[in-house]
């Protein structure tokens, strides 16, 4: 096989990988607010139960939980988890019969989201009360003192966490080969037991680095475009 | 017309009384400053005054405006907590500024959000403030850019573009370097000339003396004494007065 054939077959992989960091990104990055706001809560029950939530999804390593929502559905509901399931969206990047990528988009999403519940809620409470009081004798509501004032506050505190997460993800998706979803590092296997090549297992590791690269430039650009204050 | 009439305040944190019927009348124009050592309880009753916190009995009215009245407290709705807050504008002992925005955005934002007025209004009056407080050339600096007696002027400038009838102070020069605090006090002296009401937490007591029409001298949550500046700093009457001036006096 050539350099370019490699390349290309192991794309076929890392676009997987690219999915399940797009899908988690998209998906866990809003649902960990809800979360966060729960864990703040007032409300004693629902704050608890929050908690204990996040801390089973944290506790528990990522790749028990991809088992857990690939296996659950057989088990419990009896409608296993077929390779033959089809989603119409991705069908359009050509990825077809990967039905027990859901499982794992799941997983990752509510994983993520309860580590990104953390970093906003750590975000949050570290702006100080000081801020809502200006807001507050000024006449404004408790939601206009959260997104006029308090909210870009957060962002920027969250900047540097957030991006250790994402940079963190990416890697991550490469635990999705523990049910034989071929992303990247799964390709390179294949090639090393059919073709005898050992080298493009280690030339993945290119793949995440460019990625990686690029991440680290976008999320230097956001923090140096929230440089103009201090908070 | 703006009076403002406090009365039998109480307020509890716990177990504490931190106000123990407070009762004093600010008449439009009037300028009042509140001393008393730490824990007396000025900072609890400017912040009530602000619904900050909520008193446990008494009333706060504007005229004939009763804004609060202890006995059915708990009717306040958010909208006419909001509404009571609108008498009164506070400028805090750290500034308290929003870092993200410009001079010109902190003192304009809320009200542009409120719906004060035009933009240009909102934006022409603001301008008018900053000039007033003499920050005309920070107008589009951040918080982060200014010195800590710059922040406190743009913070007064804020708390004026809600035009509140009663401006408070909660000890505004508490957290400046010696050599800036003149510049603050020079802004609330001439606030007072222009007629404005006041109502000042300061341990500046030289400041307190000139600027102000009353003092309201505090100690352990109840006023201990009240009167003109002369009355207290010259001819005191309670010990705790005496004392506290003694003590305050040879600080410096």
């Amino acid at each position: 096989m050539t350099f370019l054939q490699v390349t290309l077959f192991l794309w076929e992989g890392f676009k997987l990988s690219l999915l399940i960091f797009a899908v988690t990104l998209l998906c866990g990055a809003p649902l960990g607010l809800p979360i966060a706001f729960c864990s703040m809560s007032k409300f004693k029950p629902l704050k608890y139960l929050s908690k204990v939530f996040v801390w089973v999804v944290r506790g528990i390593p990522l790749m028990l939980q991809i088992f857990i929502f690939y296996y659950a559905p057989g088990l419990v509901f009896n409608i296993p988890i077929s390779r033959n399931i089809n989603l119409f969206f991705l069908q359009n990047f050509g990825i077809e019969n990967m039905g027990m990528i859901i499982p794992v988009l799941v997983a990752f999403t509510v994983n993520y989201a309860c580590y990104f519940s953390e970093i906003y809620r750590g975000g949050i409470e570290s702006i100080t009360y000081g801020q809502y009081e200006a807001g507050y004798v000024l006449g404004l509501t408790k939601s206009q003192v959260f997104r006029h004032i308090v909210l870009k506050q957060v962002i920027k505190r969250i900047v540097p966490p957030m991006s250790n997460e994402i940079i963190t993800l990416i890697k991550d998706t490469a635990l999705a080969n523990c049910i034989m979803l071929p992303e990247i590092i799964m390709k390179a296997g294949e090639l090393a037991s059919r073709e005898m090549l050992v080298w493009p297992l280690f030339y993945t590791g290119a793949f995440y680095l460019v990625f990686v690269g690029l991440l680290t430039i976008i999320l230097g650009r956001v923090e140096k475009k929230l440089d103009y204050f201090k908070a | 017309m703006a009076n403002l009439y406090i009365n039998n305040i109480y307020k509890k944190f716990g177990k504490t009384e931190v106000l123990k019927g407070i009762s004093f009348t600010l008449n439009e124009g009037e300028v009042v400053s509140i001393i008393g050592s730490s824990g007396s309880g000025k900072t609890t009753l400017l912040r009530c005054i602000n619904f900050l916190e909520t008193p446990d009995y008494g009333t706060i009215s504007i005229d004939d405006n009763v804004l609060f009245n202890g006995e059915n407290h708990s009717k306040l709705t958010d909208a006419q907590i909001r509404e009571n807050r609108l008498h009164f504008g506070l400028v805090f002992q750290s500034f308290n500024l929003f870092p993200q925005y410009s001079v010109l955005q902190n003192v304009t934002l809320a009200p542009k959000l409120l719906k004060k007025g035009t933009n240009e209004e909102i934006e022409q009056k603001a301008k008018q403030l900053i000039e007033q407080v003499g920050l005309t050339d920070k107008m589009n600096s951040y918080p982060c850019q200014l010195s800590g007696g710059q922040q406190q002027r743009v913070a007064i400038a804020r708390a004026l573009a809600m035009n509140p009838d009663i401006l408070c102070f909660d000890e505004p020069t508490s957290a400046l370097d010696p050599e800036l605090t003149g510049e603050v006090l020079k802004v609330i002296k001439d606030l007072k000339e222009s007629g404005r009401t006041m109502i000042v937490v300061t341990h500046e007591m030289e400041f307190a003396k000139n600027v102000s029409d009353k003092i309201i001298f505090m100690a352990d949550g109840v006023i201990e004494e009240i009167g003109t500046p002369k009355d207290i700093f010259e001819n005191p009457v309670s010990e705790k007065t005496k004392h506290f001036l003694q003590n305050s006096l040879e600080r410096i």
